[in-house]
């Protein structure tokens, strides 16, 4: 109780000395505040980044390998290969069959071919990705079918002429009309729309024949991985102005789903061990989805670190605007601290006064720091489109930092005001 | 003040053999003091004199525990001070010496109430609970009114009043002036001069330095300082309870 308004006592004395020289103390404070505030804003900023990446590569989902077509780079920018003009790599449809008998614990294999092209209803046209896939696409990729159905076995063992849609693209092509029943052209044949769907990763799929810039992700057609077969062949025509190009390309994708995590590890050496004896040219390449998140945890671990440490750095400077300050005060009030330890001030009595002034400082600083630093990352949200996570670890740690940096900076001029001697003090002018 | 004055009985300060030496390197150390006795009794009143470099300033501090003698011993009340710590000596000082600078040494953020109440909080007090007391003393040196007052806002008269106040509140034995009167014109410093005398006709032991004359001629003793001991002693007048 004596002690509790003895420390009230203190903490009001500190506040009324910083009080004194408001502007010298609000200067003071302004180092921790922006270091408060840049620790709080940089480890948010990072959280968010790194948590984008992580739910990307989670949909691609952890037990997934993705084995893909890669034009070969010696051959990348050269028209000679195989059969004159016509550009062939790529895995095969053996390659997809010899994954599945040969990579233990594989639970299935998905094999995809995807070609751009445009797709046209009426007097719509618009550019899409033609997946030909198989049924089991929906479980192994994730898609949720949001009306009619996906491909079936049936479609695929007849190559019928039927797609299914993504939400968006058929929203462009049916502005007005229902999209099921209706029939799209693509390549000169038509299909029948049998379903609409929403694919649940929205990741940027690369088509072997070029790069999607900016366009909407959502512009898939799905059609059986048969049908696609017959109606496109391997052969890929592409004309552009002045030139055309031809690829053969058996399959583009081939995503193997494991039994577990734990079976991925294991088979992605044995995929490329498999893989290499039949692809010589290194025209495929295999993305671990879980490889990925473990390096974007790392990557984020190293990010934090960075940003960490140039946060922290900030605050040490804070913490040594403060020590300054305090050092500048010591020295104005030697008088005062002489007059105290007349009237009965024990040393302790002088280190407690300027080490609550010191903290008094740091941690009002801290707590504006902290006010700044929650706001700023929903400014830079709302403004970059950036999506920006306030961990509360993070504010506690910048919080518990600029306290312990008004105590470490505060502890050193405060005792060099208690071990003044008394009589000199008092005649300090 | 207090209802009866103290019996001028045992002394309360025995000053025996007191020597200072200030060593500032090894060959010029300074001997301050060489071998003080004094001996002041409860209820009295001493001034101390001297020319600068007597030693008056050394005497000063020690008698006021702000220093400790190299040599000699130092009874407080009872207790050897001489070779104390650090923490008891500030105790002692807090709770047994009442300080009157000259130049009233007021802590400027403070206001009269609580530049009063500065000793009770090095004792642990808590001011609140002496509100009434540090009225009642603020009133005896005639500031009641000026309770909120800053020492910037007060005339060097009303600052060393509100000083002596604070050297009153943990009711010392003892109440040492250094030159109390050399910032103040002479009708201030005659009215503060009344205020000790009052003081010391109500019981309090009152040691003062100074360099003039007229102040130290109230004094009861005169203790007359030179090159480190004391030179001679003037009895004014004999204890007049």
């Amino acid at each position: 109780m004596r002690l509790g308004t003895h420390f009230v006592g203190t903490v009001r004395l500190g506040i009324k000395s910083l009080l004194l020289h408001k502007l010298r103390s609000a200067l003071t404070m302004l180092g921790i505040i922006f270091g408060v505030c840049s620790v709080i804003a940089m480890l948010a900023i990072g959280e968010g980044a790194s948590y984008e990446a992580q739910e990307a590569i989670k949909k691609l989902g952890s037990n997934n390998i993705i084995v893909r077509s890669v034009k070969p780079p010696e051959e990348a920018n050269s028209s000679g290969s195989s059969r004159g003009f016509v550009l062939e790599y790529g895995l095969t449809y053996d390659d997809g069959a010899r994954l599945q008998r040969t990579i233990p614990g594989v639970r299935a294999v998905l094999p995809m071919r995807i070609i751009r092209e445009n797709v046209r209803f009426d007097q719509n046209e618009l550019p899409c990705q033609v997946i030909g896939t198989l049924p089991s696409y929906v479980e192994i990729v994730g898609v949720d079918i949001l009306r009619g159905r996906f491909i079936t076995s049936v479609d695929e063992m007849y190559q019928n002429n039927v797609c299914a849609l993504t939400a968006g693209l058929a929203s462009r092509l049916f502005p007005f009309q229902d999209p099921l029943t209706m029939s799209v052209k693509v390549a000169g044949v038509y299909y029948q729309v049998v379903g609409i769907v929403q694919e649940r990763n929205m990741v940027e799929q690369r088509s072997q024949t070029g790069q999607i810039d900016g366009e909407p992700l959502d512009n898939n057609v799905y059609i059986p991985m048969s049908t696609s077969r017959s109606r496109f062949g391997e052969t890929i025509f592409r004309r552009t102005a002045g030139s055309f190009s031809a690829e053969r390309v058996e399959l583009h994708q081939v995503t193997v789903q494991m039994q577990d995590t734990d079976a991925v590890e294991t088979a992605d050496p044995q995929i490329k061990t498999l893989l290499r004896r039949f692809h010589p040219k290194n025209d495929y390449e295999t993305i671990v989805p879980l490889e990925l998140l473990r390096q974007a945890e790392a990557t984020k671990r190293i990010f934090n670190i960075v940003l960490g440490s140039i946060a922290a750095i900030s605050l040490l400077v804070g913490g040594i605007g403060i020590m300054n300050i305090m050092l500048a005060t010591v020295t104005e009030r030697t008088r005062e601290i002489g007059v105290r330890r007349a009237l009965g001030a024990k040393k302790k009595d002088i280190i407690t006064q300027f080490l609550v002034e010191t903290v008094v400082l740091s941690v009002g600083g801290g707590l504006i720091g902290v006010v700044i630093g929650v706001a700023v990352p929903f400014i830079v949200s709302a403004l970059a489109e950036m999506i920006t996570i306030v961990t509360v670890w993070s504010v506690f740690l910048a919080f518990g930092i600029s306290g312990a940096i008004g105590i470490m900076f505060g502890i050193y001029p405060a005792r060099s005001a208690a071990n003044l001697d008394p009589i000199e003090a008092l005649r300090h002018e | 003040m207090q209802a009866t004055p103290k019996t001028n009985g045992a002394p309360v300060i025995h000053l025996e053999g007191i020597e200072k030496t200030y060593v500032l390197s090894a060959e010029n150390i300074v001997r301050a003091l060489r071998g003080v006795d004094l001996k002041i009794n409860e209820g009295s009143y001493v001034a101390i004199m001297g020319p600068s470099g007597s030693g008056k300033s050394t005497m000063l501090n020690i008698l006021g525990c702000l220093d400790r003698p190299t040599a000699g011993s130092y009874q407080l009340g009872g207790h050897n001070v001489a070779r104390m710590p650090d923490d008891e000596l500030s105790e002692v000082r807090g709770k047994r010496i009442g300080f009157i600078f000259q130049s009233y040494n007021l802590i400027a953020q403070l206001t009269v109430m609580e530049n009063i109440q500065v000793p009770l909080i090095y004792q642990g007090e808590d001011p609140r609970a002496h509100h009434d007391h540090t009225v009642q003393l603020a009133k005896m040196v005639g500031l009641g009114d000026r309770l909120d007052h800053r020492p910037s806002q007060l005339s060097g008269g009303q600052q060393q009043r509100v000083a002596i106040a604070r050297s009153l509140v943990n009711d010392p034995f003892m109440i040492l002036a250094d030159e109390p009167t050399g910032n103040l014109d002479s009708k201030t410093g005659a009215e503060v001069l009344e205020m000790l005398d009052q003081l010391n006709r109500s019981g309090k032991t009152i040691v003062l330095v100074t360099h003039d004359d007229k102040v130290a001629a109230r004094a009861q003793r005169v203790i007359h300082m030179k090159d480190g001991k004391i030179d001679r002693e003037v009895v004014n007048r004999p204890h007049n309870n």
